[in-house]
């Protein structure tokens, strides 16, 4: 034996070095037709680590206190060598993050990842995306623009729908009679501490559930129906270095465009960092247009186009509660979108259709038409998951391949 | 290790009570990480109540004042305009006032005011908590009042909610009484001081 192969059995006599980076990658054999959509959960990871390790630096300026927070930011932009590259990957990255799991999801929703026996993986995945939405909601108020300030005020006020202790809850919430300097701290602690050891917890869960049932494909078929002699799935491949290697062709392309926002048009035009930010927060001041940002504006929308407040909270959060019913709402007898009848497309397609103008509409103030629009929108939102049951049946199904093609 | 001899009741109960205990301990421990949450003694100290001088303020205008952070409007309306509330043209969603949950009771539900000529409102949209920008009657054609700018709601010159608007509720009356004729106290409400 070599003093490295000595070494290796040493550690593995102590610690399942070896075998966990067998079965998680050398001997993780994912199904060998995966496509262009598979690239984005590899992705969300890469943004992870990119989120975790600029959010450590960027405390190592920032202050956390209603007097110093605005101020400490334009410090970081301004005067801390390379802080606005690192503030603008974390900035970017937060929508990026949002981009690349949106199109993770809608992944699993044309192959029908979520379906048995993966839905504890669709469950912890609904789970990081809620934790994913507090995280950003919390990490726009500390910047303590004008914008984070009301932004918060209008999101932290939905609690006061709840009935009786609703305006207790909220005081409670805010740790004041306004968002103040105690909300601000109480959001730092919880966005730097608390929520990322929460979704690190959750995307290994996440993965350790995956790699239990094997990943789904673009075919929705189960490779480890035919295994070689070694119990291999024959339509498997090792994902180190197969995947590995896929995936940085994946991470070239994605930084290219990541590169492309962070260097030329980090605010994106007010869809990234929105304009009333640059001002400091002012609790006497709304601004004259609240819109959140983007990757809430489909459920901000939801949210208005009910007339009535309290209903309007229900929809809201019954438009992502609903989404953790995926795997027992769907009947159909098969996974993908590739073998379901060709109203399957139809319905996704409407939905997508539905949900980008529900986003659209959320950006803007409303008038009679819009709001018009975004119940129309609203009401076809909830007809996708809750006539799931019924339309996910209908027509003939297309023969599914014994192996998967590709 | 052998079971035999082991009575299986004592040890449900010392589970039971061990764990019963352990819970008990939680609950007690938790008190102080949510206690902790509520405003502080200092935050308390800063939400004072707020005196207002009325003596500079004409018809038509409007005061704004900050207590507990909050923004808190004070309007003197004339007596064209109070009649005109009194016999409103607008389709309104609790025109006399009857969620006790929205004014003090020593408030008169029609005029929403002590005085009818002075109204005190909390400058908090009822729907998602934006602060609403006053409309004088001048300025709109529907009346005049208060529109909030993040949703659409609107409020009349009484802080009345209008029908089909996100708000629920008419805008909040405070506590608040008068110290002298042209002065008024946010924060202690009639009888209370």
């Amino acid at each position: 034996m070599t003093k490295m192969a000595q070494l290796m059995q040493w550690v593995d006599d102590r610690f399942p070095a070896t075998k966990v980076w067998n079965e998680h990658l050398a001997e993780y054999y994912a199904p060998k037709n995966f496509n262009f959509w598979y690239f984005f959960g590899s992705l969300a990871l890469l943004v992870l680590v990119n989120q975790i390790l600029t959010g450590i630096w960027l405390t190592m300026n920032y202050t956390p206190t209603g007097e110093g927070a605005y101020a400490s930011v334009e410090f970081i932009m301004r005067d801390v060598e390379w802080g606005w590259l690192l503030r603008y990957m974390h900035s970017t990255g937060a929508s990026a993050f949002f981009a690349v799991v949106y199109l993770h999801m809608f992944r699993g929703l044309i192959y029908g990842s979520f379906r048995k026996p993966r839905e504890l993986v669709w469950l912890f995945g609904m789970i990081i995306f809620v934790l994913l939405m507090a995280e950003a909601f919390m990490g726009y108020l500390l910047p303590w623009g004008n914008m984070s300030y009301w932004g918060a005020q209008v999101i932290i006020n939905l609690f006061s729908a709840i009935p009786v202790y609703g305006a207790d809850i909220v005081e409670w919430i805010r740790g004041d009679f306004l968002i103040s300097g105690a909300t601000l701290t109480r959001f730092f602690a919880l966005h730097v501490v608390a929520l990322p050891m929460a979704l690190l917890l959750m995307v290994f869960l996440h993965i350790v559930a995956l790699h239990k049932v094997g990943s789904n494909n673009p075919d929705g078929i189960e490779i480890k129906k035919y295994k070689d002699e070694n119990g291999i799935p024959l339509d498997g491949i090792p994902f180190h270095p197969y995947y590995t290697v896929k995936d940085i062709v994946g991470v070239a392309g994605f930084l290219f465009i990541f590169c492309l926002i962070i260097f030329f048009a980090p605010e994106m035009g007010g869809f990234f960092l929105e304009p009333p930010n640059f001002t400091p927060a002012d609790p006497l001041k709304t601004p004259a247009h609240i819109a959140p940002v983007w990757y809430f504006t489909p459920y901000y929308s939801i949210l208005r186009a009910v007339p009535d407040q309290q209903l309007g909270v229900v929809a809201m959060a019954a438009s992502l509660i609903v989404m953790f019913f995926l795997p027992w709402l769907d009947r159909a007898k098969v996974k993908s979108v590739r073998y379901k009848h060709w109203s399957f497309k139809l319905w996704v397609g409407l939905f997508v259709i539905c949900f980008i103008i529900l986003g659209y509409l959320g950006m803007k103030g409303p008038t009679p038409m819009r709001t018009l629009v975004a119940q129309i929108c609203t009401v076809y939102y909830f007809a996708f998951f809750f006539l799931m049951p019924w339309w996910s049946t209908w027509g003939e199904t297309k023969p599914v391949p014994e192996r998967v093609t590709h | 290790m052998s079971n035999d001899g082991v009575d299986n009741g004592k040890r449900r109960f010392l589970t039971l009570a061990t764990s019963a205990v352990g819970a008990v301990g939680a609950i007690g421990i938790a008190v102080p990480f949510i206690q902790s949450w509520n405003p502080s003694a200092k935050a308390q100290a800063a939400g004072a109540p707020v005196n207002v001088k009325l003596d500079k303020l004409e018809e038509g205008q409007m005061i704004r004042v900050e207590y507990q952070g909050l923004p808190y409007f004070v309007v003197k309306r004339s007596e064209t305009i109070i009649e005109q509330l009194k016999n409103t043209k607008f389709d309104l969603k609790d025109p006399k006032s009857e969620n006790p949950a929205q004014q003090p009771a020593y408030v008169d539900n029609e005029t929403r005011s002590i005085r009818p000529d002075i109204v005190v409102l909390k400058g908090i949209c009822t729907h998602l908590g934006c602060v609403p920008q006053h409309k004088k009657v001048t300025e709109v054609d529907w009346g005049g009042g208060f529109f909030c700018p993040c949703h659409g709601s609107r409020f009349d010159l009484s802080g009345r909610v209008f029908a089909g608007v996100p708000a629920s509720d008419n805008l909040e009356v405070p506590e608040y009484s008068y110290v002298s004729d042209n002065e008024i106290i946010i924060g202690v409400g009639e009888g209370a001081a």
